[in-house]
């Protein structure tokens, strides 16, 4: 056997532990997939499904009887409205399925049925009103003149992408960072690295290096995707956006770390991580905007950190935000990242 | 420190070391010293207290007493500085499945600051044609063999193998052990502990026989064997009302000890030609012969039973 310092190249350990981490990921086709591939999917179908479409006709029922033929032509003289004449009990179960969005009775005057919760119905009863109203007499005090605007920014792909950005951030950090580690600990690899003797700041520094790497060609492949496929606007500086993904991706790496630092099984880390995603998946904003919840729970809502990623990636992309404005958002994805960080590595089971 | 004082020093010394989990003692004020270059032993039966004694050895537990020191050193914070000196390879490890053998090996080689290059790891112990094979789909005895390269690629002044060849099948076992004669023949100092007697027999200078956390018995092989005071072991069933007493058993002819479990019993014999007449004859004085009747050479099994009344395997 050779005497001690025998050669061979060797690498420093905190590059061999990014360099192993790495390698595992990108081996594992399924992890490509969920991290590469996926998100583009989502952005994709969604953006499909909620793309801009020139307005669409809305759906009257006029209710077959004496007046209904008159009805018929004044409210199809209307492009925004698309009327048809049905028996009235059809008429009553096109609206409660949603077929029509309105129904307009034989009576003299008309009855208007429809649901006041929905804004298109409560659309349909003003121009309904109106062409009928025109079709009886009623003069229009003046004509005004029309400016139509539809721009990117203001379409919902645009609000959408942001979150799904902020969203893959928050999942690729947890899982990536919180299974490797449970599955090392499970298997007395964590125990066997330290023996071996890994220094335990290289084996952290390592998960949360490789994740940074990864988050270039994830985060990228989406925002070139959006920005070229979809139209979704970029604002803000590239500088700053990549500011704000990698403070995001470093606080959520350091949330996985914490969520991991105990578990002993994948079900006990599944669980937590869960326990951890689903309030933010709900509560943060990526499919539909925060203000929609009381104003109760704002104080809860706002402290999420997707909360704060999602904020700021929106207020650069879609505002063109500078640095100063998103200092709140900045300051608290650190401070849960910081915060979580530390406990960490107090906590954690090393066998 | 001089190299002086750590040569001088025994691989590892330990002094009335305990270690409790709970209510239950897993290691109950245990002395031990390892010297430099021998191939040392630690026999027992599972949850005799060897892994939890090894893992105190290695720093990776705390006793609650006791005091332990490692080639000269005790062990304080991460000790890294210790463990560099040292190829620990725990009862079980799983590698990442993805990566190739090589790769794993260059993760480990990295740890230490001297060592190996990954090829003489490899060939150390016989795995260079899996050099660029993933870990995933190595057999049993070949991912053991890839955990002890992984403790040897240090190039270490000692060497913890726990349980080195547990769940293998008689081929990789036998595999494993040319491997640890291999590194016994260069003067590597060696603490192994293994609930098999054939093992311990086969590879270690010196064996201590451990139970309830404690060492009973301490000595070479040849040593422990000789301390049964006789080299033959009989065993024979045969229907109890028929057997005589066992002070009768004991007075036969060149019987040194008796023991029973259940309907079998067992003599430690000096000589069995003159033993197993005489037994014949006494069972056939009471019209009965024996349903089985086995003799074998003593082992380290039979030691241990004499100590405890237990066999190994059921203990």
């Amino acid at each position: 056997m050779p005497e001690r310092g025998g050669g061979g190249r060797v690498r420093s350990p905190l590059v061999e532990l990014t360099l192993a981490r790495t390698r595992e990921l990108i081996r594992e086709p399924e992890a490509v997939f969920w991290v590469f591939v996926f998100p583009i999917l989502l952005t994709a179908i969604l953006g499909l499904a909620f793309r801009s479409r020139p307005p669409e006709a809305l759906p009257i029922a006029v209710v077959e009887g004496p007046r209904a033929a008159e009805r018929l032509g004044a409210l199809a003289a209307q492009a925004e409205l698309a009327p048809a004449t049905m028996p009235e009990a059809d008429a009553r179960q096109a609206l409660a399925r949603g077929r029509v969005v309105l129904v307009v009775s034989t009576d003299d005057p008309p009855v208007y049925a429809y649901d006041p919760t929905q804004p298109e119905s409560r659309a349909a009863r003003l121009a309904v009103d109106a062409a009928l109203q025109r079709a009886a007499g009623r003069a229009d005090a003046f004509t005004p003149g029309r400016a139509e605007v539809t721009q990117p920014g203001a379409r919902y792909v645009d609000f959408l992408v942001p979150g799904l950005l902020g969203m893959n951030i928050m999942g690729t950090g947890m899982w990536g960072i919180g299974f490797s580690l449970v599955v090392a600990r499970n298997g007395n690899l964590l125990k066997r690295l330290v023996a071996a003797p890994a220094r335990r700041s290289h084996l952290l520094a390592a998960q949360l290096v490789a994740r940074l790497l990864f988050l270039a060609p994830e985060a990228g492949a989406l925002l070139v995707f959006a920005h070229f496929a979809l139209d979704v606007p970029l604002r803000g500086s590239v500088l700053l956006l990549t500011g704000v993904s990698l403070l995001g991706a470093l606080a959520f790496a350091g949330l996985g770390l914490l969520t991991a630092a105990r578990p002993r099984t994948i079900e006990g880390v599944s669980g937590l991580m869960n326990l951890v995603m689903v309030p933010m998946w709900i509560f943060s904003g990526i499919f539909f905007s925060t203000e929609r919840f009381p104003a109760a729970a704002q104080p809860f809502v706002q402290a999420l950190p997707l909360t704060a990623l999602n904020d700021a990636l929106r207020k650069v992309m879609l505002e063109g935000a500078g640095l100063a404005p998103l200092m709140p958002e900045l300051a608290l994805l650190a401070a849960w990242g910081g915060i979580s960080f530390a406990i960490a590595l107090k906590v954690f089971r090393w066998q | 420190m001089s190299s002086a004082a750590s040569d001088s020093s025994p691989a590892v010394r330990c002094r009335g070391l305990v270690k409790r989990y709970g209510d239950v003692v897993a290691v109950a004020g245990l002395d031990l010293d390892v010297y430099r270059g021998e191939c040392f032993g630690m026999l027992g039966p599972n949850g005799a207290g060897k892994t939890t004694t090894v893992e105190i050895f290695e720093g990776l537990r705390t006793p609650d007493a006791g005091e332990v020191e490692v080639l000269g050193d005790r062990w304080r914070g991460d000790g890294l500085a210790l463990r560099a000196r040292l190829g620990i390879q725990l009862q079980e490890t799983k590698f990442q499945d993805k990566l190739r053998v090589r790769e794993v090996l260059e993760l480990f080689r990295s740890f230490y600051p001297s060592g190996l290059t990954v090829a003489e790891a490899l060939a150390l112990v016989g795995l260079q044609e899996k050099a660029g094979s993933y870990v995933r789909p190595l057999s049993g005895g070949q991912k053991q063999r890839l955990s002890l390269a992984c403790a040897l690629v240090g190039n270490p002044e000692l060497l913890f193998l726990d349980e080195p060849t547990t769940g293998l099948d008689p081929q990789s076992r036998r595999q494993s052990w040319d491997i640890v004669e291999g590194l016994k023949a260069r003067g590597r100092t060696v603490l192994l502990t293994t609930h098999y007697m054939e093992e311990a027999a086969r590879l270690c200078d010196r064996v201590a026989v451990v139970d309830h956390g404690k060492v009973i018995a301490l000595g070479t092989p040849r040593a422990l064997i000789a301390s049964l005071g006789a080299e033959h072991v009989v065993e024979f069933a045969a229907e109890a009302a028929a057997v005589p007493a066992a002070e009768r058993l004991a007075a036969l002819p060149s019987v040194e000890r008796v023991t029973r479990e259940g309907g079998s019993w067992r003599l430690t014999v000096r000589e069995v030609h003159r033993a197993v007449p005489a037994l014949l004859a006494a069972l056939a004085e009471r019209g009965a012969e024996p349903t089985h009747l086995t003799t074998h050479h003593a082992t380290l099994e039979d030691v241990f039973m004499s100590l405890t009344g237990r066999s190994l395997r059921d203990a």
